[in-house]
C-alpha cells in the first residue's frame, strides 16, 4: 500500500536513536497496580467545525489519463487533498475518507516515481495542501508527567491521512526534480515556525516523520538554517524556563547533533552560547531522562569539535548536578565518563579539582547505583591513565571519602568496590597513601574545629548584631 | 566604646568574606542568609564600600545561593544607610536581574521594584532609569526580559523626556525578537498601561495590545487577553468598541484553544471592564461560542463562570438574556463527554436558582440539578451536593430530597474513600436541611456505619460528624439515637471499632452534658479499663484526660482516680504513660 517509513537521515544514524534505559531499583512495580489504560487517541480542534457531510468529485487515476494531462490533474489532486476529515467521529464521511486515503497513496507514488511533474505551478500547492493537513492547533494534553514506561502516548486520529500527508512531502522534497530555488518562496520562515510548534506533539510516530522533514529542510534551505536554529533555542530555553513540557526535545536534539557535527572550524560564537547557555542548562529539567541520550550525544560532538569547551562544559554540568534525584545523578555520571573518554589531558588537569570533588561526593553517595557508577571509572583505562598521571592531586580529594566508606557503607558491593579502589591507588603513589592513612585521624580533627570555629563566629556576630541592635534602640548608652 | 570597636575589629571583613567563599554551598547560603549580620557588624560605610562591591564582582555561584542573595538585598537599604544611598543596591541586583534561571531573575526584579520605591525622584533618574535602559538593550534575552517588569515602577516618578524614553525602550521589547521577552512584555502590558497618561494609553498602549493580541505565538496572544481587561478599565466606554473590542471578539475565536481558555477564564474581569451594553451586544454570544467549544478545557472554564456572568448582567433583562440564551447551552452541558465540564458546571449551577427565581427554578433548574445528581462521576454529585444552601433558600431542599437519598447512599458507599470523606463532610448541612425526621429515617444509619468503615480517615471524621450532628438536633437527640449505638460498640471483638467508641466519647462528652457523660458514658470507659489490648488501655487514659473536666468531682475521686492509678502501673510503657499524664491534668495525684 505504501513505501517504507523513511530510514533516520544518513548523518544522524550514529546518533543514539532509543530512548535510554534506565535502570529502576523500584522494587515495586507501578504496572502490577495501575489498571492498564487504554490506548487513547484523540484529534486537533480544526476538524470538528464542520458539520456537513464533504463531498469530493471522484477524479480519473493519473496512469489512466495521458502524459501531458498528467500535472493539471496533480495540481487538482493536491486541491482536493486539502480538505480534512474528523476522524473522531468514526462513522462519518467514510467513502470520501477512503477516496482521500487513496488519492494521497497515488500522490506519493507519483512523486517517487514520476519525472517532470514538478512545474513550478506545483510548488505552492503542494506546500498548501501539506500546511492544510498538518498545521493545526495541538489539542490539550493528558497527562503532565509522561513516563514512557509507564504511559501509552496519546495517539493522533487522523494518522491515516497525516501519515501519507508525511510521506508524500518527504517524497517531495527528496525528489530529484525537487529546486529549493522555487521552493524556498513557499517553504519560508513561518512554514518552518509552524513546523517545529508540531514537534510537541504526543505521537510519536509524527515526530518520527517531523524529524525527517526538518533535517531535509535544514539541508536543503541554507537561508533558514540560522533561522531554524534560533527557533530551536527558543522553543529549549522556553522549555527549560518556563513550561517544561515539550514532547518533541529528543526528536529536535537529534537533528541538532548531526548539525553541530557539521559545523565548521573555528566554531562561531553563536554555537558556543548555544553549548553554554541551552544545551548545559537542559541538563536541569525533570524529565531529562526522556532525552538525556541525544543530549549527551550534542554535548560530546561539541567537545570533539573544540576541547577547549570541555572547562566550561564540565563546570556547567556541575553547577547544575542533581541534588536529590539519583538517577539523573546516574546519567550525569554517565555523560561526565562520555566526556572523559575524548578529554584532553591538558583539559583534565585544568578540571580535574572541582571534579573530583563532585565524584568523591558521588563515590560515598548512600544511593548504592550512585556510588557504583562513580566507582565503575575506575574500570575505564583512559580515566586510570588520566588518575594515575594526576595521582599527587586527586588522591588526597578522594582519599577521605574512600576511606570513611570502606568503613561504613551499608552495601557490601560497594565496600569491595572502594577496596579496589583504594588498592589501585596505594600501587599508584604508596608514600602519599601512606602519609594519607597516616594523618586521616588528625585531618578530622581539624576539620572538626574548624566546624567549631565557624560556629564561634557566627555566635559572635549574632551576639555583636544584638548589641548594636540595643544600642540603636537606646537601650545602651554608647 | 573603644572595647565595642575592638570586638568588631575581630571580624574583618576578609573572615566574613571567606565564609562568602567557601565550598560548602550550603555554608555559603547560610553566609548570604545572614548577609544582614555581616552588614551591620561592618557598618554602613564598610557595607557599601567593601561588602557591595565584592557582592557585586562574585556574582557566579548556585542559583540557590543567587536567589537567597536577590532576596536579601531588597531589604537592605537601612544597612547601607537610608534611602539616601539606596542606589548602591543597584549594580549587584542588577547583575541578579541577567541571570540564567527564572526564579532568581525574578526575585531580583522584585528586590528592584521594591527599592525603586527608595529612590528619591532624582535618584531614579540617575540611577535607577539607566539601569532599566540597560537591561532592555542587554544582549542575552534574559536582561531585557527582567527590564519588563521594572518600567511601571520608575515611569510616574521621572521627568517626561524620560518618560518618552521609557516608553520607546517598552514598545521594543514589545517587538523583540525573542518571544520570552515578549511574554514578558506582555505579561506587564496591564500593568504597564495603568500608569500611562490616558494619551498615551490611547496612542502607544493599544497599537502594542493589538500587535501582541495577533502574535504568531499563542502563548504570547494569551497574555495579551489578561492585559485587555487593565487596558478595558482605563478607557473611556466609547472608545472600547473602537479600540479593544476588535482584538477581544478575535480572541475569543482564536485559533488556539489556548487563548480561547484564557478568554474563559478571564470572562468576568472582562465583563465587568467592558461594561453592560457591550456585554449584551458581544460577550454573551461570545460566552455561548465557548460554552460549546470543542475542547473540553475551554468549556469547563467557561462553564466555570456560568454563575458569576449570570449575576453580572445587566438586571433589566438578565432574566430574559439567560433564559433564551445561556440556559439552552448549560442544559447541554450537564450531559457533556467530559466529566471536568460537568463537574465544573456542577460547582455553580445551583447558584442560578437565586438569580431565576423560585418558578424557573422549579421547571427549569431542577431537572438539570436531578440529572447531575446521577451523573456517573462522584465529583459531579458531590458538587450539586455541596452547594444545596443555594436551592434550599429558594425553593427549599425537599423538592430534592427524593432524589437526594439515592445519590447521598450511592457516594457514602463510594469506592474511594476521598469521595466518602467527602460527603461526610455535608452531613451536619444536609442534616440542619432535611430536619431531624428525614436525617433519623433515612442518614442515620449511614453515618452510623461510617464508623466502622475500614479507613482511619474516614472514621475520624465520622466522629466528628457525630459532634456536630449533636450540637445541631440536641443532647437528648444524641441520648436516644447515637449514645446507645456507639456505647454498643464497645464489646466489639474488633479493638479498632472499641476504640472508636472512646474516640466518640471524647468528641460527644462535652456536646452531651455533664449527666449523660457521668451515667452512661464513664461506666464504659472504666470497664474498658480491662481490655486486653494495651491501645485500647492508653486510650481509656487519654479519654479519662479528655472527659475529667465534664464530670464532677465526686465522680472524678471515687471511679476515675482507681483506674486510672490502676493504668499507672499497667506492664505496658505506653499506658503507663498516658494514665500519668491524665493524673497529672486532672490533678488527681
Amino acid at each position: 500500500m505504501m513505501g517504507d517509513r523513511p530510514s533516520p537521515p544518513r548523518a544522524m544514524s550514529s546518533a543514539p536513536t532509543t530512548s535510554p534505559s534506565v535502570d529502576k531499583v523500584d522494587g515495586f512495580s507501578r504496572k502490577s497496580v495501575r489498571k492498564a489504560k487504554q490506548k487513547r487517541s484523540q484529534s486537533s480542534s480544526q476538524f470538528r467545525s464542520q458539520g456537513k457531510p464533504i463531498e469530493l468529485t471522484p477524479l480519473p487515476l493519473l496512469k489512466d489519463v495521458p502524459s501531458p494531462e498528467q500535472p493539471e490533474l496533480f495540481l487538482k489532486k493536491l486541491q482536493q487533498c486539502c480538505t480534512v476529515f474528523d476522524f473522531m467521529d468514526t462513522l462519518s464521511d467514510l467513502k470520501m475518507k477512503e477516496y482521500k486515503r487513496s488519492t494521497l497513496n497515488e500522490l506519493v507514488d507519483y512523486v517517487t516515481v514520476s519525472r517532470g511533474y514538478l512545474t513550478e505551478q506545483a510548488y505552492p500547492e503542494v506546500v498548501k495542501m501539506v500546511s492544510h493537513n498538518i498545521f493545526r492547533t495541538l489539542p490539550p494534553s493528558d497527562s503532565n508527567e509522561f513516563d514512557p514506561e509507564e504511559d501509552e502516548p496519546t495517539l493522533e486520529a487522523s494518522w491515516p491521512h497525516l501519515q501519507l500527508v508525511y510521506e508524500f512531502f518527504i517524497r517531495f522534497l527528496e525528489s530529484q526534480e525537487f529546486q529549493p530555488s522555487i521552493a524556498k518562496k513557499y517553504i519560508d520562515q513561518k512554514f518552518v515556525l509552524q513546523l517545529l510548534e508540531l514537534f510537541d506533539s504526543e505521537d510519536p510516530r509524527e515526530r518520527d516523520y517531523l524529524k525527517t522533514v526538518l533535517h531535509r529542510i535544514y539541508g536543503k534551505f541554507l537561508g533558514l538554517r540560522a533561522f531554524i536554529r534560533k527557533q530551536i533555542n527558543n522553543i529549549f530555553l522556553r522549555f527549560v524556563y518556563e513550561t517544561e513540557h515539550f514532547k518533541g526535545v529528543a526528536e529536535l536534539l537529534e537533528i541538532l547533533g548531526s548539525i553541530i557535527n557539521g559545523f565548521a572550524l573555528p566554531l562561531k560564537a553563536e554555537h558556543k552560547q548555544f553549548l553554554v547557555k541551552v544545551l548545559i542548562p537542559l541538563h536541569t529539567v525533570r524529565s531529562l531522562s526522556l532525552f538525556h541520550a541525544q543530549l549527551a550525544y550534542c554535548i560530546v560532538q561539541f567537545l570533539e569539535k573544540d576541547p577547549t569547551l570541555t572547562e566550561p562544559v564540565i563546570r556547567g554540568l556541575l553547577k547544575f548536578w542533581p541534588k536529590t534525584c539519583s538517577q539523573k545523578e546516574v546519567m550525569f555520571l554517565g555523560e561526565l565518563e562520555e566526556i572523559l573518554d575524548v578529554i584532553e589531558p591538558t583539559q583534565f588537569v585544568k578540571i580535574q579539582e572541582p571534579l573530583f570533588k563532585q565524584i568523591s561526593r558521588c563515590v560515598s553517595s548512600p544511593h548504592f547505583q550512585v556510588a557504583e557508577r562513580a566507582l565503575y571509572y575506575w574500570n575505564n583505562e583512559y580515566i586510570m591513565s588520566l588518575i594515575e598521571e594526576n595521582s599527587s592531586v586527586i588522591l588526597p580529594i578522594m582519599f577521605a571519602s574512600l576511606y570513611r566508606i570502606s568503613k561504613e557503607h551499608w552495601n557490601p558491593a560497594i565496600v569491595a568496590l572502594v577496596y579496589n579502589v583504594l588498592k589501585a591507588f596505594m600501587e599508584m603513589n604508596s608514600t602519599l597513601f601512606d602519609e594519607l592513612t597516616a594523618t586521616y585521624k588528625s585531618d578530622r580533627q581539624r576539620e572538626k574545629k574548624k566546624e567549631k570555629e565557624r560556629e564561634d563566629l557566627w555566635k559572635k556576630l549574632e551576639d555583636l548584631e544584638l548589641k548594636r541592635g540595643l544600642r540603636s534602640d537606646g537601650i545602651i548608652p554608647t | 566604646m573603644a572595647g565595642a570597636d575592638g570586638d568588631d575589629s575581630l571580624y574583618p571583613i576578609a573572615v566574613l568574606i571567606d565564609e562568602l567563599r567557601n565550598e560548602d554551598v550550603q555554608l555559603r547560603l547560610n553566609s548570604i542568609k545572614k548577609l544582614s549580620t555581616i552588614a551591620l557588624a561592618l557598618g554602613v560605610e564598610r557595607t557599601r564600600t567593601e561588602l557591595l562591591p565584592f557582592l557585586t564582582d562574585t556574582i557566579y555561584d548556585e542559583d540557590e545561593v543567587l536567589l537567597a542573595l536577590a532576596e536579601q538585598l531588597g531589604n537592605f537599604t537601612m544597612l547601607v544607610g537610608g534611602p539616601e544611598y539606596v542606589h548602591c543596591l543597584l549594580p549587584p541586583l542588577e547583575s541578579l536581574a541577567t541571570v540564567e534561571e527564572t526564579v532568581v531573575r525574578d526575585k531580583a526584579v522584585e528586590s528592584l521594584r521594591k527599592i525603586s520605591q527608595e529612590h528619591s525622584p532624582v535618584d531614579l533618574e540617575v540611577h535607577f532609569e539607566p539601569l532599566v535602559k540597560r537591561l532592555a538593550s542587554g544582549d542575552w534575552f534574559t536582561s531585557r526580559t527582567s527590564a519588563c517588569g521594572l518600567f511601571s515602577v520608575c515611569y510616574p516618578r521621572v521627568s517626561s523626556t524620560v518618560k518618552a524614553e521609557i516608553r520607546q525602550h517598552f514598545r521594543t521589547l514589545c517587538s523583540d525578537d525573542t518571544p520570552m521577552v515578549r511574554r514578558a512584555a506582555a505579561s506587564k502590558l496591564g500593568e504597564f498601561a495603568k500608569v500611562l497618561e490616558l494619551d498615551y494609553v490611547k496612542t502607544d498602549i493599544i497599537p502594542l495590545f493589538t500587535a501582541l493580541a495577533s502574535d504568531e505565538q499563542d502563548s504570547v496572544r494569551l497574555l495579551a487577553v489578561e492585559a485587555c481587561v487593565s487596558i478595558a478599565t482605563l478607557l473611556p466606554q466609547e472608545d472600547l468598541e473602537t479600540l479593544v473590542m476588535p482584538t477581544l471578539r478575535q480572541a475569543a475565536e482564536d485559533k488556539s484553544w489556548r487563548v480561547r481558555y484564557m478568554v474563559a477564564d478571564k470572562f468576568s474581569e472582562l465583563q465587568k471592564a467592558v461594561g453592560p451594553e457591550i456585554t449584551k451586544n458581544d460577550l454573551v454570544p461570545a460566552f455561548q461560542n465557548l460554552l460549546k467549544d470543542c475542547e473540553a478545557e475551554v468549556r469547563a472554564a467557561a462553564a466555570n463562570k456560568v454563575k458569576e456572568f449570570c449575576e453580572n448582567l445587566p438586571e433589566d433583562n438578565r432574566e430574559q438574556i439567560i433564559m433564551t440564551h445561556i440556559l439552552p447551552c448549560v442544559k447541554e452541558l450537564v450531559s457533556d463527554t467530559n466529566q471536568h465540564v460537568k463537574s465544573a458546571l456542577a460547582s455553580v449551577i445551583m447558584g442560578l436558582s437565586t438569580i431565576l427565581g423560585k418558578d424557573n427554578t422549579i421547571e427549569h433548574l431542577l431537572p438539570l440539578f436531578l440529572t447531575q445528581l446521577k451523573d456517573e462521576c462522584p465529583e459531579v454529585r458531590l458538587n450539586i451536593i455541596s452547594n444545596l444552601d443555594c436551592v434550599n433558600e429558594v425553593i427549599g431542599i425537599r423538592q430534592l430530597s427524593q432524589s437526594l437519598l439515592p445519590a447521598i447512599v450511592e457516594l457514602a458507599e463510594d469506592a474511594k474513600w476521598r469521595v466518602r470523606l467527602a460527603i461526610i463532610e455535608y452531613m451536619p448541612l444536609l442534616a440542619g436541611q432535611l430536619g431531624v425526621e428525614f436525617f433519623d429515617e433515612k442518614l442515620n444509619t449511614l453515618c452510623m456505619a461510617w464508623l466502622i468503615d475500614h479507613v482511619y480517615a474516614i472514621r475520624e471524621a465520622a466522629t466528628s460528624n457525630l459532634t456536630k450532628l449533636v450540637e445541631k438536633f440536641g443532647a437528648e437527640w444524641a441520648q436516644n439515637t447515637i449514645v446507645p449505638k456507639v456505647l454498643g460498640m464497645a464489646n466489639d471483638p474488633n479493638y479498632l471499632h472499641r476504640m472508636t467508641t472512646l474516640f466518640c466519647i471524647n468528641a460527644l462528652s462535652e456536646a452531651c452534658g455533664q449527666d449523660i457523660t457521668t451515667k452512661q458514658m464513664l461506666p464504659v470507659v472504666l470497664k474498658m479499663s480491662n481490655d486486653q489490648v494495651a491501645n485500647v488501655r492508653f486510650n481509656v487514659a487519654k479519654s479519662l484526660q479528655k472527659i475529667g473536666p465534664v464530670l464532677d468531682s465526686n465522680a472524678l475521686q471515687t471511679e476515675v482516680k482507681p483506674v486510672l492509678e490502676k493504668l499507672a502501673s499497667d506492664s505496658d510503657m505506653d499506658v503507663k504513660y498516658f494514665a500519668q499524664e491524665a493524673i497529672s491534668v486532672l490533678a488527681l495525684a
